[in-house]
């Protein structure tokens, strides 16, 4: 993982479920190729994926995935690139996915009213530091934890597994 | 502690765990619905060589069974070698019916053990006592490759439940009440443990109704202490090896909310979201294209015996149809053994497969642009059963069969006196 991350944002609301992210009728898919075009095209922003650049950043509100525990809504958001997730909250289980592939999901109070759709945002995730290069705010993400940040950093956890099940 | 910390301390291998804290534990049951080919996929991408617990491991063919396109048909059969390669002799092929239903069916949930499958609704198995949590295909994978997974010893809810059911209320209107008032998101990462004078009256059928629609406060698990109707379902199943943990004294929970349920009226969660609930009489009178009896949430056979007994003899509504989907294949027989079935046939109602169906918006009632449709599952998001621009209202198996009897939201209560 690299130590910051810049991007333009993309914002969305509360409660945005897994539905939204990648709808139930595309779960068949198995292959990256089939499952990054289909990335919020259950949301308010259906097209996303022809505007979104790697690196970029989706902010939003509280319980940012809930739902279906579908790792496709982590997979499909890798897969366009996403730089990072930042939300007032998340949801367990696609907090956990997030984190299983190396997407890093931030948590940080009052970001849904700091960064509006389309600001430059950029994220030190040393620091945690999370700035509006557009409008010049600031704020401080939640720390992850020494865990969820080793995962973060090994790439995933798949890399990490590997290692342990090749040590044995 | 509480007794879900002594089950993790336990299965991690520790005297004490504390709220916060993550853990390492070894898992008793490992299942993979058949949305999760993933799972299959990460467990090789990890370098998982052979399944750590085969035995252990179940195969649930629910989501797509019997398969509508040939992609979720390649994916089963993808399953089946899986299966066949790694020894895995629990497979749940497309006779059998929803995960959740399955494993208390088969007699697989005890007190005291920790299930996780790739799916949100795992929270159910908190009804036997159970450690039950989803997870996605990659954690599946982990527990397949290790036959452990971390997990972060979660803060409990207590929610004690006091007063007498109406007649005719039922305990999804309980939990869409409790739903509504804490929203969405009020039990994320935590536990939450139902309590009281009403949930040691409840049936196991309506304690998995209950602890199956935690997942929509966000819980990560939920807990109701084992007792004497634990006990008569593990003497049915002829479980005897389990064991029964209990929450200290002094356990300080992070919150303790008491609801009096005596007044609580059949309610209704409305479009776009599970928290959005009201009484039904905000919606009585709204006109529904569909009826939608079924899921892991309300297709039991309790739920089709107060669907036949309100349609017994009657028909339902012109311009509005009616879809069955047993939890499970036990389900089925069970209700056709009883004659359910046959009344709610004879009431124009349409009988799927069992297993999840349409709740997810895959095949067998699909809703069209501008429908509305009344169900017993446990979501109404955009898009969730068909077109986004169709209304999903979520109510208790009586209200969805009253309401399909007269073609628009209707209370069941009249339909169910004595």
């Amino acid at each position: 993982m690299d130590a910051k991350v810049k991007g333009k944002a993309f914002t969305f609301g509360n409660n945005i479920d897994t539905d939204q992210i990648y709808p139930g009728k595309y779960v068949e898919y198995t292959e990256i190729e089939d499952i990054k075009k289909y990335a919020m095209s259950g949301s308010a922003q259906p097209d996303i994926v022809n505007k979104f650049a790697a690196g970029d950043i989706i902010v939003a509100g509280t319980n940012f995935g809930c739902g279906s525990s579908r790792e496709h809504a982590a997979i499909t958001l890798k897969a366009i690139g996403v730089g990072a997730i930042l939300a007032e909250s998340f949801a367990r289980i696609f907090f956990r996915n997030a984190i299983n592939l190396g997407i890093p999901a931030i948590t940080c109070k009052g970001i849904h009213e700091m960064i509006h759709q389309g600001d430059e945002v950029e994220i030190n995730f040393e620091t945690g530091e999370i700035k509006n290069l557009t409008t010049g705010a600031a704020a401080k993400a939640e720390p992850l934890g020494d865990y969820m940040m080793n995962i973060l950093q090994s790439g995933g956890v798949k890399p990490m597994i590997r290692r342990q099940l090749e040590s044995k | 502690m509480h007794a879900i910390e002594k089950l993790l301390a336990e299965k991690s291998g520790r005297d004490t765990v504390h709220a916060g804290e993550i853990v390492n534990c070894s898992v008793d049951w490992a299942g993979i619905n058949d949305l999760y080919y993933q799972t299959v996929k990460s467990f090789y991408e990890m370098g998982g060589k052979r399944v750590a617990a085969p035995e252990r491991a179940i195969l649930f063919f629910d989501h797509y069974a019997p398969c509508a396109t040939e992609k979720q048909a390649d994916n089963h059969k993808k399953f089946r070698e899986f299966a066949r390669e790694q020894g895995i002799t629990h497979l749940m092929d497309i006779n059998e019916g929803v995960c959740h239903q399955l494993m208390a069916d088969y007699g697989f949930l005890k007190p005291g053990e920790i299930v996780v499958i790739t799916d949100s609704h795992t929270t159910t198995h908190g009804a036997f006592g159970s450690f039950g949590t989803g997870v996605g295909a990659t954690d599946l994978a982990i527990i397949l490759a290790t036959g452990k997974l971390w997990f972060k010893v979660p803060e409990v809810i207590r929610i004690n439940l006091v007063g007498t059911l109406q007649n005719g209320v039922y305990a999804k209107d309980v939990i869409l009440h409790i739903i509504g008032d804490l929203k969405a998101d009020y039990g994320v990462y935590k536990a939450v443990e139902f309590t009281g004078p009403v949930v040691k009256k409840l049936s196991v059928s309506e304690r998995m109704a209950m602890c199956n629609m935690t997942t929509e406060m966000g819980a990560k698990t939920s807990y109701i202490q084992p007792d004497d109707v634990t006990l008569a379902y593990l003497k049915e199943k002829n479980i005897t090896d389990y064991k029964i943990y209990e929450t200290d004294d002094d356990y300080e929970y992070a919150a303790e909310l008491t609801y009096d349920v005596t007044d609580i009226g059949p309610q209704v969660a409305a479009p776009f979201s599970v928290d959005n609930v009201s009484p039904i009489e905000k919606f009585s009178g709204k006109r529904i294209q569909q009826a939608y009896l079924g899921s892991c949430t309300g297709g039991r056979t309790n739920d089709f015996m107060i669907a036949a007994k309100i349609l017994k003899g009657k028909h339902i509504a012109d311009g509005t149809r009616m879809i069955l989907v047993p939890a499970s294949k036990f389900v089925l027989r069970e209700c056709i053994d009883k004659g359910y079935i046959q009344t709610l046939m004879d009431a124009g109602a349409t009988l799927t497969a069992p297993g999840c169906a349409a709740c997810l918006g895959i095949h067998q009632g699909l809703l069209a642009e501008g429908e509305a449709c009344i169900s017993s599952t446990n979501r109404n998001f955009p898009g969730r059963m068909g077109n986004v621009k169709a209304e999903i209202f979520l109510a208790s198996p009586a209200t969805v069969a009253a309401s399909a009897l007269n073609g628009t939201i209707t209370n069941p209560q009249k339909y169910l006196e004595a």
